[in-house]
């Protein structure tokens, strides 16, 4: 069964048309990347998804059911700055939240519940290797750090679906790489389907299954080979984009969308172009 | 303050405590004031977390005109205290809320201006009063003299339902108060837990304000929680921790108050500060409990 399916799915925001034409399907243990130049509607396709934005047109299938209705059964990870460093909640208060933070009820949990609970956590601090800092105050772990804990918040339940936007904006290089190696270990090893929503696809490329590439005129959906090329994003863009391909493997996005994958510390291109393609997995 | 009333501090402490409650008054007083520090501290302490101490500042504010209007209109003080803080803290949840935690620079210039004017019109009702001068100081600085059975039984029903209310919401409401966005998205009614959250807030500033005054209310709705986050991390420990603070800090102000010539207001308030100092002293000195080891 899919995951997630969707199917002509077109959102408008203040009568403007956000995207179109998007058409994906993703299956448990896949890893998807969303990707665009800024401002394209990223995080929206997560918030369809999530039935939190409405559709114009076409429709978003969630674990077989319409979106929105099986939002339990999703580890949502929002775009965000970070926690005030004066927050005093510990990681693990964080990580808790998510086994049963939106639980009402005056009663104490009992001794077994209590005990269950317990072992979940360790569980989930262990999965994200956060051992080291799991007992500090939130506010007061670093960015790679909040960004791990949060993930182990986000797959408390054991979601069958993890949707994460731009989990590794702001962190640093090396911090970037253990992240996404971390989220694509857990897709494989948990059978979790993820899409996560990128500005940079460099980080994850080794890891992804398929991308959608989202425009104004539509949107693009396939392995990163057939998607991120000079021909299919000059059509989606309607303007001269080029895809240039480092010895490293690492791609660069040259042109009208915002260089969507473009490092200024990048100076060796290596002059094959995208579609020559040795393997992005 | 009632140190001309025939009961001096011994050096046998037994006797000190018996004689704190020789008088119907005083024992009035402890009632009124456990049950007021106990929701303060429990309210205050999602408050300091929530960063709506401002909100909390507006409403104790508010409680001013509220308690001098229901006097100048013959009714008593409890029921202006009460009417004002939920009123406006229902006003405060239809403000459009801006996203994250802190308000945004208009947001506070609006509150600025809202207190300013809650000041100004709870003097004018003293005016039109009359002869309320006397109560104005315990309006604004606390009192804890001549707290009838009436008043502690209102006292102890709003703070039992207020604490049952945060009980049955807690975990929902810690986890938007520290994260909305991921909360929302679990299906938790941040905005139903918000409006609710301040009517609570409310009714609480309205119970501390009987005892400390309204511009002292701070001393038991801040003071314990940021003290007790100041020591730990950990929140069944620091919510736990608050209600103790709470707890000292109103027990030793009315002893100390009962003993001295000085004002009950003043003593909660200089205890809550000198507890404060000492959690952050406390905390810079022994950082295991700042940073809790891993």
């Amino acid at each position: 069964m899919t995951t997630v399916s969707i199917r002509g799915a077109r959102v408008d925001l203040g009568g403007r048309t956000v995207w179109q034409d998007v058409n994906l399907d993703v299956g448990a243990g896949e890893l998807v990347a969303i990707l665009g130049p800024n401002g394209v509607g990223k995080s929206t396709l997560l918030k369809a998804i999530l039935g939190l934005v409405p559709l114009a047109a076409g429709d978003i299938g969630v674990l077989g059911r319409p979106a929105g209705v099986a939002n339990h059964e999703i580890g949502y990870l929002p775009q965000r700055r970070s926690f005030d460093p004066s927050l005093r909640i510990r990681g693990v208060d964080i990580v808790g939240l998510g086994l049963d933070g939106d639980r009402f009820g005056i009663s104490l949990p009992t001794r077994a519940r209590r005990r269950d609970r317990r072992a979940r956590i360790d569980e989930l601090i262990d999965l994200v290797d956060a051992e080291g800092y799991a007992y500090r105050p939130i506010g007061q772990c670093s960015g790679g750090e909040q960004q791990r804990l949060l993930i182990a918040q986000a797959l408390a339940r054991r979601p069958p679906l993890l949707l994460l936007d731009e989990p590794l904006d702001s962190l640093d290089l090396p911090n970037q790489a253990s992240v996404a190696t971390l989220v694509a270990q857990i897709c494989r090893e948990q059978q979790v389907a993820v899409m996560i929503v990128a500005h940079d696809v460099n980080p994850i490329l080794t890891h992804l299954d398929r991308v959608v590439y989202l425009g104004a005129g539509g949107a693009v959906a396939g392995s990163p080979d057939e998607v991120i090329t000079t021909e299919t994003l000059s059509r989606l863009y309607q303007s001269p984009v080029e895809v240039l391909r480092a010895s490293d493997g690492r791609l660069v996005v040259v042109g009208r969308p915002e260089a969507a994958s473009y490092h200024p510390d990048l100076h060796h291109h290596g002059h094959s172009h995208g579609s020559g393609a040795h393997g992005a997995r | 303050m009632l140190a001309d009333n025939g009961a001096p501090l011994t050096w046998n402490l037994a006797r000190d405590v018996t004689q704190l409650f020789e008088f119907h008054f005083m024992v009035n007083a402890f009632r009124a004031g456990t049950a007021v520090a106990v929701v303060a501290a429990a309210v205050g302490w999602f408050m300091v977390l929530r960063r709506q101490t401002f909100a909390g500042h507006t409403l104790g504010i508010v409680a001013f005109p509220g308690a001098s209007a229901a006097i100048w209109l013959g009714l008593s003080a409890t029921v202006g205290f009460f009417g004002f803080c939920i009123a406006t803290a229902l006003v405060i949840a239809a403000l459009p809320r801006t996203t994250g935690s802190g308000s945004s620079s208009e947001e506070a210039a609006l509150i600025g201006t809202v207190q300013a004017f809650a000041l100004a019109s709870g003097f004018l009702f003293v005016s039109l009063y009359g002869g309320f001068l006397n109560g104005l100081t315990s309006v604004l600085f606390g009192s804890f003299l001549g707290i009838t059975d009436a008043q502690v039984l209102t006292l102890v029903a709003v703070a039992v339902g207020a604490v049952a209310v945060l009980a049955a919401v807690r975990r929902p409401l810690l986890f938007s108060s520290v994260d909305p966005d991921v909360a929302s998205a679990r299906g938790v009614p941040s905005r139903v837990l918000s409006t609710m959250f301040l009517v609570v807030l409310g009714a609480a500033v309205a119970e501390a304000s009987q005892i400390t005054g309204a511009l002292l209310v701070f001393a038991l709705l801040v003071v314990p929680a940021a003290s007790a986050q100041v020591i730990t991390a950990r929140p069944g420990v620091s919510f736990l921790l608050a209600t103790v603070f709470g707890l000292v800090i109103t027990w030793a102000g009315l002893a100390c108050a009962y003993y001295s010539p000085y004002p009950v207001g003043f003593w909660t308030t200089t205890i809550a500060f000198a507890t404060y100092i000492a959690a952050r002293v406390g905390a810079a000195a022994v950082p295991r409990f700042a940073r809790a080891s891993a």
